[in-house]
């Protein structure tokens, strides 16, 4: 049995092909766009070393901390809201009837592509035909604005279908974290005298904290990186406005044909990714975890 | 539970039971308003889809489509590429999954049924690859792409979608593999089977509910991928849909119908599939979001 589970030749045989293919696709751009950012380069011709100053020009380059404070306001929005799933998932697993459809309902357009869910909603915004202003004038508002337009509510309008797609996944997560709860520790708390609201805020949240945890990380970092949606609904517009890291990357580099530094903006959404993964895990950490 | 302790809760049962029935149905009403939110938008679409301009512009967007315009979806669909961008859909994203599922099999088996020393290390490897924000890999894939002309080429797509996907596949089968019992392969090893014929006779069929579940998350993420295809192709001949319609609605902007028919008809297959296998799609998002 042993002899043939060692076997070397067959282990390289089946685990190379996979191995191979993430070191050279995964693992080594990502140190690639580290080095790139240390170059000034067009895509095309010659890479020229020039050192950090990329990097440094990044500290100051005010169009780089617009849009990564557009990224972070993003991430915070989504960290809140994490907050109203959760009070959806807790009723949604409460015995009510019908609790798995509507789970299912609730997935359907994180199904859909980022690019059909943008497109849908460029026409939901639209000023004059869309539905949301047609709503607005059949409720009596007079001049609904613009929304996608507006510098100061592009990032909220943007935000919208963000929650549109995402609160199905996050539902879905809660709700079967919170069915793995043993009844019999609900039923005890209830004979107990323990109010719905006692069971849920001090027995069901930490017993489900794990998981609450993983999907702060998850939001967190996601939002970091949010780039389809955007660059369709607004290509970063109006000047900037709704401009995050990734889109602020591929401009830098596809459209205005700087890949050093396009590289540069690449190798920090890198490190906010792993910072703020490492922080938001300290911050949460907790020495003794529930069991039940 | 002592005779007291029962009759305490009949108690409360019976006090809370109107303010509770009313209770019920708020929450049964929030629910249900969360659900048309969910649903609304992709029933306006395929109302807009059978409309014309001129119902867009100037009846109420709420209105059934008077007259439905079934022809804007055989115009887009010849006259749009639509048939050629959802041809390279399908068989990209066939082509991808299948190259991902047999990949990530034989890491599983390779890392759960066979010992060698550096299994742990390369778990680690994949497992990490889930962390990694495709965003900063794309300048370097791009250019490794172009030095071995393979831009504008589908292979540059599969090999990425394949190496982006494996993480996670080879989670979810972890999962399952760990828990399949182990004696049928004993006893095949016993009769002196090669190990070949043990993973693909044996383990690869015991592993059909898994791969399944893999399948349908796999097909749904290649299916929906548009930052890699926007990057790497640049013919129309190998363009899918998410771009495809990108290209479309860029020419046809001001054509609703058109618009709405595209926009249908690209995400009508993973409405179809999750009609079939909304179990199977749960099941897998679950398991790839929860221990990531």
């Amino acid at each position: 049995m042993n002899k043939v589970m060692s076997n070397k030749w067959v282990i390289a045989m089946y685990v190379l092909p996979a191995l191979l293919l993430i070191l050279v696709l995964i693992y080594v751009p990502i140190i690639l766009t580290g080095y790139y950012g240390l170059m000034k380069w067009d895509g095309i011709g010659e890479m020229d070393f020039i050192g950090l100053s990329n990097y440094t020009k990044l500290l100051t380059d005010d169009d780089f901390w617009q849009s990564s404070l557009n990224s972070l306001l993003l991430a915070i929005f989504s960290l809140l809201s994490l907050i109203g799933y959760l009070a959806i998932s807790l009723v949604l697993a409460a015995k009510i009837k019908g609790a798995d459809l509507l789970r299912k309902i609730y997935l359907i357009p994180m199904l859909l592509s980022s690019v059909a869910i943008a497109q849908l909603w460029l026409k939901i915004y639209h000023p004059s035909n869309g539905l949301l202003n047609s709503l607005l004038v059949f409720f009596g508002v007079d001049n609904p604005p613009a929304w996608l337009a507006e510098p100061n509510l592009v990032l909220g309008a943007i935000f919208v279908p963000i929650i549109w797609q995402y609160a199905g996944f996050y539902i879905l997560i809660y709700y079967a974290a919170l069915k793995n709860i043993p009844d019999s520790v609900i039923e005890a708390a209830k004979i107990d005298g323990a109010s719905p609201l006692q069971i849920a805020y001090k027995i069901k949240l930490p017993l489900i904290m794990g998981v609450i945890k993983v999907t702060i990380v998850l939001s967190f970092v996601g939002s970091l990186k949010y780039f389809d949606l955007i660059y369709v609904m607004t290509g970063g517009g109006p000047n900037g406005a709704s401009e995050v890291i990734a889109s602020y990357m591929y401009k830098q580099a596809f459209n205005s044909y700087n890949f050093g530094y396009g590289s540069a903006v690449g190798f920090a959404l890198l490190l906010f990714c792993l910072l703020a993964t490492v922080v938001i895990q300290r911050l949460t950490r907790t020495d003794d975890e529930v069991e039940y | 539970m002592t005779e007291t302790g029962q009759q305490e809760v009949k108690l409360q049962k019976s006090e809370g039971n109107a303010a509770g029935k009313f209770g019920y149905a708020i929450l049964y009403l929030i629910l249900g308003i969360i659900a048309v939110l969910q649903i609304y938008p992709l029933i306006w679409l395929v109302f807009f889809s059978l409309k014309t301009n001129q119902e867009v512009f100037n009846a109420s967007p709420f209105a059934l489509p008077a007259d439905p315009k079934w022809e804007n979806y055989a115009t887009v669909w010849t006259q749009g590429n639509i048939n050629l961008y959802f041809f390279n859909s399908v068989w990209i994203t066939l082509v991808s999954v299948a190259l991902t599922i047999l990949l990530a099999s034989f890491v599983t088996f390779a890392i759960t049924r066979m010992n060698w020393k550096l299994s742990k290390l390369v778990l680690g490897l994949f497992m990490i690859g889930l962390m990694i924000p495709v965003h900063s890999t794309l300048i370097p894939l791009f250019n490794f792409f172009l030095s071995i002309n393979l831009i504008d080429h589908p292979l540059a797509l599969i090999l990425t979608y394949t190496a982006f996907n494996l993480p996670l596949t080879i989670m979810i089968l972890l999962g399952f593999y760990s828990t399949l019992p182990r004696e049928v392969e004993e006893a095949a090893v016993i009769d002196g089977s090669s190990i070949h014929r043990i993973f693909f006779q044996i383990t690869l069929p015991m592993s059909m509910p898994v791969m399944s579940t893999t399948f349908i998350i796999n097909m749904i993420y290649n299916w929906n991928e548009f930052v890699f295809i926007n990057t790497f192709i640049s013919s129309d001949s190998y363009k899918t849909l998410t771009v495809g319609i990108q290209n479309f609605i860029g020419q046809y902007s001001t054509d609703w119908g058109a618009i709405g028919a595209t926009l249908v008809i690209s995400i009508l297959p993973i409405l179809i599939a999750f009609v079939f296998l909304s179990n199977k799609i749960v099941e897998g998002i679950a398991a790839g979001a929860v221990k990531g």
